[in-house]
C-alpha cells in the first residue's frame, strides 16, 4: 500500500498546490492545501496515507488522484512554463529585472530559468527601473526580444517614460521604421497588506496609450496563452499579472499544454454563460464574479461573466453582443473608479449599438477611491467583495 | 607656346571657338587657348596636391586611463574633402532650415546643429556604418552622417510625405538604419543606447553603440543608472557628452556641481576632447571604439563644442551669452574653417576646389529645400497607420464615435 504512496510523492513534488479528492462513503471531499515549499508535500502524503487506511482508499484511487493532479497548474507555474518555452524557442528572447535570476524571482515566477539559461539570458538588474527599462527598450530596438520584469507595476511608474515615450510611440513616430518587440510584465493591483504605495492598479494608465497592448490574464490558461502571445508579438505589450493569483491552481486543458498554445490578444472570453446580466471583469476580480454568479444562480439570477483578458485593444464587440442578449451590464475591477477601465467600457456601450438594448444604466463596481490602507478590515473594504458584486447585480436588475 | 606637361586650370570661361592668347593663372605662361571647354574644370592633377599630411591635435584630458588618443592625426586628401563636404552640407542644411523656419514653412521644434559639425563628422569617421548611434533632439547632423539624405531630412522638417519618417516624426524623431533617433525626452536616449549595446554584445557581431547626450542631460539620474549597468555588464557603449556650454539657457556652471563631464562616469574611463576639431574627435572616437571592441566595457567622451544658434528656433541665443562670445568662437574655432585652413596650408586642396564643393553643396541644399517645400503633405489615410508592427489591419476611433479610421501596419 505504502509503495503507491511513495510514487505519489514523486508526482506531488512537481506541483505547488494539491487538490486531493478523497472518496469517502460515496461522498467527495475537496481538500485544498496551499503548499509554498516542496518539503511540505511528503508530510501531506503521509497524512493522506494515514487517512486512506482509515477511509479505505484503494491504490487505484491514488492513481486517479495523480491524473487529476497533473492537469492542475498554478498561474505562477503557467507563467514559468510559458517563459521557459519561449526562451527555448527563440534565441533572442531574454528576461531582465530585479531578482529574476539567482533569487528565482521575487515571487518565484522565474524559478529555475537562470539555472537553465544562464547569465546571458536571465539578467539580474540593480534597483534602477528607469535605467533597466530603457536598456530593455533599446535592446528591443536593436533586434532582441526582451521580457522586462517590474517587481510590481508600482515601480514601473519610475520607468513609465521609457514604456510610453520610448516604447509605445516609436513605431508611429518613425512611420514604421523602428519596431519595439518588448514585454513589460509583473504583478499589478492590490495585494495583501502592502499598503498604499504597493497596491495601485495600472490597467487604466497603460490602457490609455496608443501604441501599447495591455493584457490582464486571470487563469493559468490565460497566463500561459497570453504571455506566449505577448512574447511573440512584435509590439510593446504590458502584461499585468496579479500577486494574489500566482498560487491559485486552475485546470489546464490538453490543448493548453501545447508549446504553441496562443491566446489572441484583444479577445475576451465568456467564462460563464448567462441570460440576465453581463458582468465584465479582468484579472483577480473574475474569480469574485464567478463566485458571486454561483451565489446568484441559487436565487435564479444567471450572470454572464466575461473575462476581458485584454485591456487594450478592448474587445467591445464581445461585451456588446452579451449586453444585447442580457440587457444589463456591470463592470467589476480592482482599480480606482475615476477614468478607469469600467468608465471606458461604459462609454463604449453608450456610443455603440448595445445602448439601445440596456434596460437599466450600466454601472461600475470598482475599488474605493482612496489610497490603499493597511489594516485588514480597511483593506478588505477598499476593494470589491463578492457581496458588493451581488448587491450591484441585484440593484441593476431591480432598477 | 610653351609645351604643357600638365593640364592647367583655364583662367576664364569663354565660349569662343577661335584660338586666342591668354595667360594661364596657374603657371603664368602666355599661351594660346585653342580649345575652350564650356565648363570650368578644376583639372590640377593629383601630383600637385599633397596626398596626406600629419597634424598635431590637442591632447585629451584623461580620467582613469593610462594613456589617451594619439597626439597626431593623419589626414588624407580624400578624407579631408569628404569631411569638408559633409560638414559644409550640414552647415548649409541647418542654415537653410533656419531660413525656412523663419518663413514658417518649418514649425514646432527645430534644434540646429551648426557649430557642432566636427562632432558628428568626427564620430562617424571613427566608427563604421554597421555600428549603432543614438542621440537626443539636436539630431539633424547625425541623421545625415548615418545615411539620411538632405532631401529626406528637410522634407521631414517641413512635414511632407517624402520625409524620412513620412512627416510623422518631425525634427526630433528621425531614424535610419542603426540610428535610433532623434529622442525628445532629455536623457532617455542614454539607457536606450546602453540597451542597443547590450544587443550588440548579446548578438556577438563586434558592433558598438555610440550614445550621445548634452551637458544639460548629463545631470539626469537615468544616465548614472546607465553608467552603472553598462559598466557592470561591460557593454560596448561609447557615452559621448556634447558639451556646448549651455543646457538651453543655463550655462554649465549654473547647472552642474562638477563640469568635468568626462569624469562624471566615475568608474568609467573618460576623455575630454576638443569637439571643434574633426581630427581630434575622430582620433578620440577611434580610441574609444578600440576600447569598447576589446571588451573593456564602456568609455565616456566629453566633446567640448559650441552651437551658434540658440537652443532652438524660439531661442535667439543671446540672452544668456554675448554676441562677442559667439563671434569669437566663429572666428577662432569654427570647425569648417579649421579644416579648410589645414588643407589649404598643406596644399591638400585648392581654394577653387573647395569653392566648388561649396557651390555643389549649396545647390544640393537648394534642391532639397525646393523638394521639402513642394512635396505634398502626408495623406490623411496615413493618420492612423504605423500603430503596431506586423499586425492585421484594425480600426481606430476618430474624434467622435461615428468616425472609425483604418489603421494598417
Amino acid at each position: 500500500m505504502y509503495m503507491y504512496y511513495g510514487i505519489t510523492m514523486v508526482f506531488f513534488t512537481v506541483f505547488w498546490v494539491c487538490h486531493i479528492y478523497i472518496y469517502i462513503n460515496n461522498m467527495t471531499l475537496f481538500i485544498f492545501y496551499h503548499v509554498s515549499y516542496q518539503n511540505v508535500t511528503p508530510f501531506l502524503c503521509i497524512i493522506i496515507a494515514l487517512h486512506s487506511v482509515e477511509y479505505h482508499v484503494l491504490p487505484c484511487d491514488i492513481c486517479i488522484i495523480n491524473c487529476i493532479l497533473l492537469l492542475q497548474v498554478t498561474v505562477r507555474d503557467a507563467l514559468n512554463q510559458a517563459m521557459d518555452e519561449e526562451l527555448e524557442r527563440d534565441e533572442r528572447v531574454f528576461l531582465l529585472g530585479e531578482e529574476v535570476a539567482q533569487y528565482d524571482g521575487a515571487y518565484k515566477v522565474s524559478r529555475g530559468l537562470w539555472k537553465k539559461y544562464g547569465d546571458k539570458r536571465i539578467i539580474d538588474t540593480p534597483i534602477t527601473e528607469m535605467g533597466f527599462a530603457g536598456i530593455a527598450v533599446g535592446a528591443a530596438m536593436a533586434g532582441l526580444r526582451p521580457i522586462c520584469e517590474f517587481m510590481t507595476f508600482n515601480f514601473s511608474m519610475q520607468a513609465i517614460d521609457q514604456v510610453i515615450n520610448s516604447a509605445a510611440k516609436t513605431y508611429y513616430m518613425s512611420a514604421g521604421r523602428q519596431s519595439v518587440p518588448i514585454v513589460f510584465r509583473g504583478p499589478n493591483g492590490a495585494s495583501a497588506g502592502v499598503a498604499a504605495q504597493h497596491s495601485q492598479c495600472f490597467a487604466a494608465w497603460y490602457g490609455h496609450c496608443p501604441g501599447l497592448k495591455v493584457v490582464s490574464p486571470w487563469s493559468a490558461e490565460d497566463a500561459r496563452g497570453l504571455l506566449k502571445s505577448a512574447i511573440r508579438d512584435d509590439n510593446p505589450v504590458v502584461f499585468l499579472e496579479n500577486e494574489l493569483m500566482y498560487g491559485v491552481p486552475f485546470e489546464m486543458s490538453e490543448e493548453s499544454q501545447s508549446k504553441d498554445f496562443l491566446i489572441p490578444i484583444g479577445k475576451a472570453k465568456i467564462e460563464r454563460q448567462g441570460n440576465h446580466i453581463t458582468v465584465v471583469s479582468h484579472s483577480r476580480m473574475v474569480s469574485l464574479c464567478l463566485d458571486a454568479a454561483a451565489v446568484l444562480a441559487k436565487e435564479g439570477i444567471e450572470c454572464e461573466v466575461i473575462n476581458m483578458r485584454t485591456i487594450r485593444p478592448l474587445d467591445a464587440e464581445a461585451i456588446e453582443t452579451s449586453v444585447m442578449k442580457t440587457n444589463h451590464l456591470i463592470t467589476v475591477e480592482g482599480g480606482w473608479p475615476q477614468f478607469g477601465v469600467g468608465g471606458e467600457i461604459l462609454a463604449r456601450i453608450m456610443e455603440g449599438p448595445a445602448f439601445n438594448y440596456l434596460d437599466a444604466p450600466a454601472v461600475r463596481v470598482t475599488g474605493v477611491d482612496i489610497p490603499m490602507p493597511y489594516a485588514k478590515i480597511l483593506e478588505d473594504n477598499s476593494v470589491p467583495q463578492i457581496k458588493d458584486i451581488i448587491f450591484s447585480v441585484k440593484k441593476t436588475l431591480n432598477a | 607656346m610653351f609645351p604643357f606637361t600638365q593640364k592647367h586650370k583655364i583662367a576664364f570661361n569663354l565660349k569662343i571657338y577661335f584660338p586666342y592668347p591668354a595667360i594661364c593663372k596657374a603657371c603664368w605662361q602666355l599661351t594660346i587657348i585653342s580649345k575652350i571647354k564650356l565648363v570650368v574644370v578644376s583639372a590640377r592633377t593629383y601630383a600637385d596636391f599633397t596626398p596626406q599630411a600629419s597634424f598635431d591635435i590637442k591632447k585629451c584630458d584623461v580620467h582613469k586611463l593610462e594613456e589617451g588618443p594619439p597626439l597626431q592625426a593623419v589626414l588624407t586628401r580624400e578624407e579631408g574633402l569628404q569631411y569638408y563636404r559633409t560638414m559644409q552640407t550640414m552647415r548649409r542644411m541647418e542654415l537653410k532650415s533656419d531660413q525656412l523656419y523663419k518663413q514658417k514653412i518649418i514649425r514646432g521644434f527645430c534644434h540646429l546643429y551648426d557649430g557642432q559639425e566636427a562632432c558628428a563628422v568626427g564620430i562617424e569617421a571613427g566608427i563604421n556604418l554597421t555600428d549603432h548611434l543614438i542621440t537626443a533632439y539636436r539630431a539633424h547632423g547625425y541623421t545625415l552622417t548615418r545615411g539620411g539624405t538632405v532631401r529626406e531630412i528637410m522634407a521631414e522638417l517641413t512635414g511632407r510625405r517624402g520625409g524620412i519618417a513620412k512627416g510623422k516624426g518631425g525634427s526630433m524623431h528621425m531614424y535610419t538604419k542603426h540610428f535610433y533617433g532623434g529622442n525628445g525626452i532629455v536623457g532617455a536616449q542614454v539607457p536606450l543606447g546602453a540597451g542597443v549595446a547590450l544587443a550588440c554584445k548579446y548578438l556577438g557581431k563586434n558592433e558598438l553603440c555610440v550614445c550621445l547626450y548634452g551637458d544639460g542631460a548629463a545631470n539626469q539620474g537615468q544616465i548614472f543608472e546607465t553608467y552603472n549597468m553598462a559598466s557592470l555588464w561591460k557593454l560596448p557603449c561609447i557615452f559621448i557628452c556634447e558639451n556646448n556650454k549651455y543646457g538651453m539657457g543655463t550655462s554649465v556652471e549654473r547647472a552642474a556641481a562638477s563640469t568635468d563631464y568626462f569624469k562624471r562616469g566615475d568608474f568609467i574611463p573618460g576623455l575630454r576632447v576638443d569637439g571643434m576639431d574633426v581630427l581630434c574627435v575622430r582620433e578620440a572616437t577611434k580610441f574609444a571604439a578600440e576600447h569598447c571592441r576589446s571588451g573593456k566595457g564602456p568609455i565616456l567622451m566629453e566633446l567640448q563644442t559650441y552651437r551658434y544658434h540658440g537652443h532652438s528656433m524660439s531661442d535667439p541665443g543671446i540672452s544668456y551669452r554675448t554676441r562677442e562670445e559667439i563671434q569669437e568662437v566663429r572666428s577662432k574655432s569654427d570647425p569648417i574653417s579649421m579644416l579648410k585652413d589645414r588643407m589649404l596650408s598643406n596644399n591638400m586642396a585648392s581654394v577653387e576646389e573647395l569653392k566648388e564643393i561649396d557651390v555643389e553643396v549649396r545647390k544640393e541644399i537648394e534642391d532639397a529645400a525646393q523638394f521639402a517645400t513642394t512635396d505634398p503633405e502626408p495623406p490623411l489615410d496615413d493618420l492612423c497607420n504605423h500603430i503596431f508592427y506586423n499586425d492585421p489591419p484594425m480600426e481606430v476611433r476618430g474624434t467622435n464615435p461615428w468616425t472609425k479610421l483604418k489603421s494598417v501596419s
